[in-house]
């Protein structure tokens, strides 16, 4: 297990994104949800990406997760430019299988497996042995916490339970970034601090980039920079950082 | 890699089981129809079989005589047994009817035949108890399914039997019953009027100047008597000798005597092509619909199920799921709910196909058979729920 955490650590290489714009529709009806989108988000950082609604925090969630395609800019995953005004990269499933890890609001784990092939199944996807998988998903879930947990189903956790599998989910496959969609959101002020925490602790631990959208103010301050985005543009300031220092 | 599908049929076993269940006993009713089809088939092949005879001797350009009615005069077979290649010939009618046992009636084609042994052509070939008719008057040999016993007294027109014999599968081509007599009774229960009909009919006679002649004493008599006789068969059976093939000995009973024959061919052509083809229509008509109504069933089943699975789908496309592995997780279920439903369908049908009142034959083949077609239909009942899988957009997991 001690092998396959430094292994984590060494596999990642976080996210720099440039000039990225989206525009939807074309001609008169066209709208530009994205007109100047800068961030770089380093090894081990974890950064809150706030806006109000409509301000394109979707959006960019949606384009750095490769789900849709940016209509301009330069994306660079890790030490791979993914994008470069078009997709370097042809198969994006598999981008997002094995480079991209996603925390959700709800957890969304698949109801129909237990905890440990919850986490273990997307290296399975990316072609790895089931045991080896099962091995990785364990020590993830050990340093989650939750091991304790490994075979029970998804509907037998707690929501902080839920949510540490979904982050052990998240960094199954040594993404070098990950992306979290308003993870705090169904929690409590103290299970949300919980999440960040972990979520700290484990950017460190794996160095993972981790980019958390978020609406909520009590998690705001924990972040030690923030990128605002209003009308399709990022602006970057410092936070502060409270609950780690 | 794990069985996707696998574990989501495991998690909701009880959901898969009880759709499964209901489709089982739709597949059931399927394979039960087919059972039908072919326990006709059967009947008509055991009616031919039962018979012991190599050419049906009938009426010209008629089809008798179970699909059509014949008549020939009983005293035909004595030239037939004349003709080169006929080992045996014996006189044989067939009727449908109503024969009264105690206070209830059952219906069952009541075989006239030639007192003899095992082996004459018409004579049941085997008895389960009991023994053959060996008396000219009032035996009758019965088929189990007619309910009848052993030493019962039954009731055909006015005339009553003690059932000395019962056989097994002895039945018409409609699946009746079938109860032997002697020959000269079964004549005089086709013939046989009820009491008012021969007073009227001797009356009428006795009117007629050409029959009531003062001058010829003794030919209303004589006439009388012959209307009150019967001198009708329905059909020759024919057993030929070996060393003979059936067509040798049919042409020149054809060319030379002026009768219709039969071979075993035709004869099996004439009761499954004609006599129970329009059943054997209607049943592919339920079984179509059937089909189509499975069809349907697994298609809205898989449908609801996947689309209750939608977000889970989103998020295994997010996380990199490829499509094959989507798809081959809804045509597995699909596949696993046709498994489940064909194993209850065949068990159902199987325990109750002895109940139903006719034979139900299920064939090893058409089980096979069913359950390809089942597997096919999952499998195209599937693609519709697929079809809407593969349409989900990942972004829906993401949400905003």
């Amino acid at each position: 297990m001690v092998n396959h955490l430094s292994e984590l650590k060494q596999a990642s290489k976080g996210i720099h994104i440039e000039g990225l714009r989206k525009r939807y529709g074309e001609g008169d009806t066209a709208v530009d949800a994205l007109k100047d989108v800068n961030m770089i988000v380093a090894p081990g950082e974890v950064v809150g990406l706030v806006g109000p609604s409509g301000s394109g925090k979707s959006t960019l969630l949606k384009c750095l997760g490769a789900v849709i395609e940016p209509s301009a800019g330069r994306m660079i995953l890790g030490d791979q430019v993914i994008y470069n005004n078009g997709w370097q990269i042809k198969d994006l499933r598999a981008l997002r299988r094995d480079k991209i890890g996603f925390v959700f609001q709800a957890p969304y784990l698949i109801p129909f497996l237990d905890v440990t092939d919850n986490v273990a199944l997307l290296p399975m996807l990316a072609g790895h042995p089931n045991a080896e998988s099962r091995q990785r998903a364990l020590a993830l879930l050990e340093a989650l916490d939750v091991a304790h947990r490994a075979k029970a189903m998804p509907s037998q956790l707690s929501g902080g339970e839920q949510q540490r599998v979904s982050i052990a989910r998240a960094l199954v496959n040594r993404p070098p970034v990950i992306l979290a969609d308003e993870p705090t959101a169904p929690l409590d002020s103290e299970r949300a601090l919980a999440v960040i925490r972990i979520l700290n602790q484990m950017a460190l631990q794996y160095q993972t980039a981790i980019i958390v959208v978020t609406h909520d103010e009590k998690i705001i301050p924990t972040f030690k920079r923030i990128y605002h985005i209003r009308d399709g543009k990022t602006h970057e300031e410092a936070g502060e950082g409270r609950a780690f220092e | 890699m794990i069985s996707l599908a696998g574990r989501d049929i495991m998690h909701a076993w009880g959901k898969f089981v009880f759709t499964g269940v209901g489709l089982g006993l739709l597949i059931g009713v399927t394979l039960t129809m087919a059972g039908v089809y072919r326990g006709m088939v059967d009947d008509a092949k055991a009616l031919l079989d039962n018979s012991g005879a190599d050419l049906w001797v009938v009426q010209k350009d008629t089809l008798g005589p179970y699909a059509e009615s014949s008549s020939l005069y009983d005293d035909t077979y004595r030239s037939l047994l004349s003709i080169s290649g006929v080992a045996r010939a014996a006189n044989i009618t067939y009727l449908t009817m109503q024969v009264r046992e105690g206070g209830r009636d059952v219906r069952a084609m009541v075989v006239g035949v030639v007192s003899g042994g095992p082996g004459q052509p018409g004579q049941p070939s085997y008895l389960i108890s009991g023994r053959q008719i060996t008396r000219g008057h009032y035996e009758a040999v019965a088929d189990i399914a007619s309910g009848f016993n052993l030493g019962q007294s039954i009731q055909i027109r006015r005339n009553h039997y003690t059932v000395v014999g019962l056989t097994r599968r002895m039945v018409s081509s409609g699946g009746d019953p079938m109860v032997f007599i002697p020959l000269k009774d079964a004549q005089e229960a086709q013939f046989l009027k009820d009491n008012d009909a021969i007073v009227q009919q001797r009356r009428r006679t006795a009117e007629n100047p050409a029959f009531n002649r003062p001058n010829v004493p003794g030919l209303l008599n004589q006439v009388i008597a012959s209307q009150s006789t019967n001198t009708f068969v329905n059909a020759i059976l024919v057993q030929i000798k070996p060393g003979f093939s059936a067509e040798e000995v049919a042409e020149p009973i054809r060319h030379w005597k002026r009768l219709q024959v039969y071979t075993r061919t035709q004869m099996e052509s004439i009761l499954v092509g004609k006599l129970i083809a329009t059943s054997a229509k209607q049943i592919a008509m339920f079984l179509v619909i059937l089909a189509v109504v499975s069809a349907a069933i697994v298609a809205f089943i898989i449908y609801t199920l996947t689309m209750g699975k939608i977000r889970e789908i989103a998020v295994l496309k997010l996380i990199g799921t490829k499509n094959r592995t989507i798809a081959g997780m809804i045509m597995q279920q699909a596949l696993g709910l046709g498994v489940i439903g064909f194993v209850v369908g065949k068990v159902a049908a199987t325990f109750w196909a002895p109940i139903f009142p006719k034979y139900v034959l299920l064939v090893p083949g058409d089980a096979i058979l069913g359950f390809l077609a089942v597997m096919l239909i999952c499998v195209l009942a599937s693609l519709l729920a697929i079809r809407a899988a593969l349409k989900v957009d990942p972004a829906e997991a993401i949400g905003g």
